[in-house]
């Protein structure tokens, strides 16, 4: 492709590196759609179970409790800590505020500090309890 | 593309009225989805069981059956908006687009209303023997 070579290339789409910004952008919408699937089918099964009756609610439990049931309660807890700690930066940012690149770059990696904190301690509360 | 200026059209101004619409209905629910599901979150944390009786006995109160049936809106209109700005995003072809956005819709409304529909069964008929 010919192009003027006096031109500076940039911006260019296949020159970029990875920023925290950009992953917690990414990030809000893998969580938000995660959380929209899995997270409001799982919460329709619970309710839905409970409604039915005993065995329905049961046989919830029972797939809740699988193995492969808290690897999946522990992500969805994961997406919503994360979802709710880069929306609260999006609030941040609709007031104007937040744009500077530094407070920018670190309230993004703090979204991501926060939501695993918070993960964390809410499953060794959970296991702390059931011991 | 529309009349007026620029700010007018964001402001809801336009001939549309109703420029912001999507935008702050994203933000009211976000609101509304902080509050109740952290809600629920510390409630179930802080129920004594999780199992079929003490659950169905919880949802029956009315001071948390409301609650739960207003955090069911504020989810599926939340999602709704979300999922439909990601399809307006990727799914480039006008029609399928179209046809995404509609079982969008129907997932969202069909959700929440098979939600409070269970949270009302669970209210007014309680434990199930």
């Amino acid at each position: 492709m010919a192009r003027t070579t006096s031109r500076p290339l940039s911006p260019h789409l296949t020159i970029w590196k990875w920023g925290p910004h950009m992953a917690v952008s990414i990030i809000h919408r893998v969580t938000g759609n995660g959380l929209a699937t899995v997270g409001a089918l799982g919460l329709l099964w619970w309710l839905m179970a409970a409604a039915i009756g005993p065995d329905a609610y049961a046989l919830f439990v029972r797939c809740a409790t699988s193995p492969i049931g808290y690897l999946i309660m522990i992500g969805l807890s994961w997406f919503f800590f994360q979802h709710l700690c880069s929306g609260l930066r999006h609030f941040v940012l609709d007031i104007g505020a937040g744009y500077e690149l530094k407070a920018n770059k670190s309230w993004s990696i703090a979204t991501f500090i926060v939501a695993l904190l918070l993960t964390g301690f809410m499953w060794l509360y959970i296991f702390g309890k059931a011991l | 593309m529309g009349t007026g200026t620029g700010i007018g059209r964001v402001r809801g101004l336009g001939s549309a009225k109703q420029g912001a619409h999507h935008w702050l209905a994203q933000r009211y629910t976000a609101v509304g989805n902080l509050l109740l599901v952290l809600w629920l979150l510390f409630s179930l944390l802080s129920l004594p069981g999780l199992d079929y009786e003490s659950v169905v006995n919880w949802i029956a109160n009315p001071f948390v059956a409301v609650p739960m049936m207003l955090m069911l809106v504020s989810i599926f209109y939340h999602l709704r908006l979300g999922m439909q700005t990601m399809l307006e995003d990727y799914v480039h072809d006008k029609g399928l687009s179209f046809f995404s956005v509609l079982l969008l819709n129907f997932y969202a409304i069909g959700g929440a209303a098979a939600g409070i529909f269970a949270i009302a069964k669970i209210a007014f008929t309680g434990i199930v023997k």
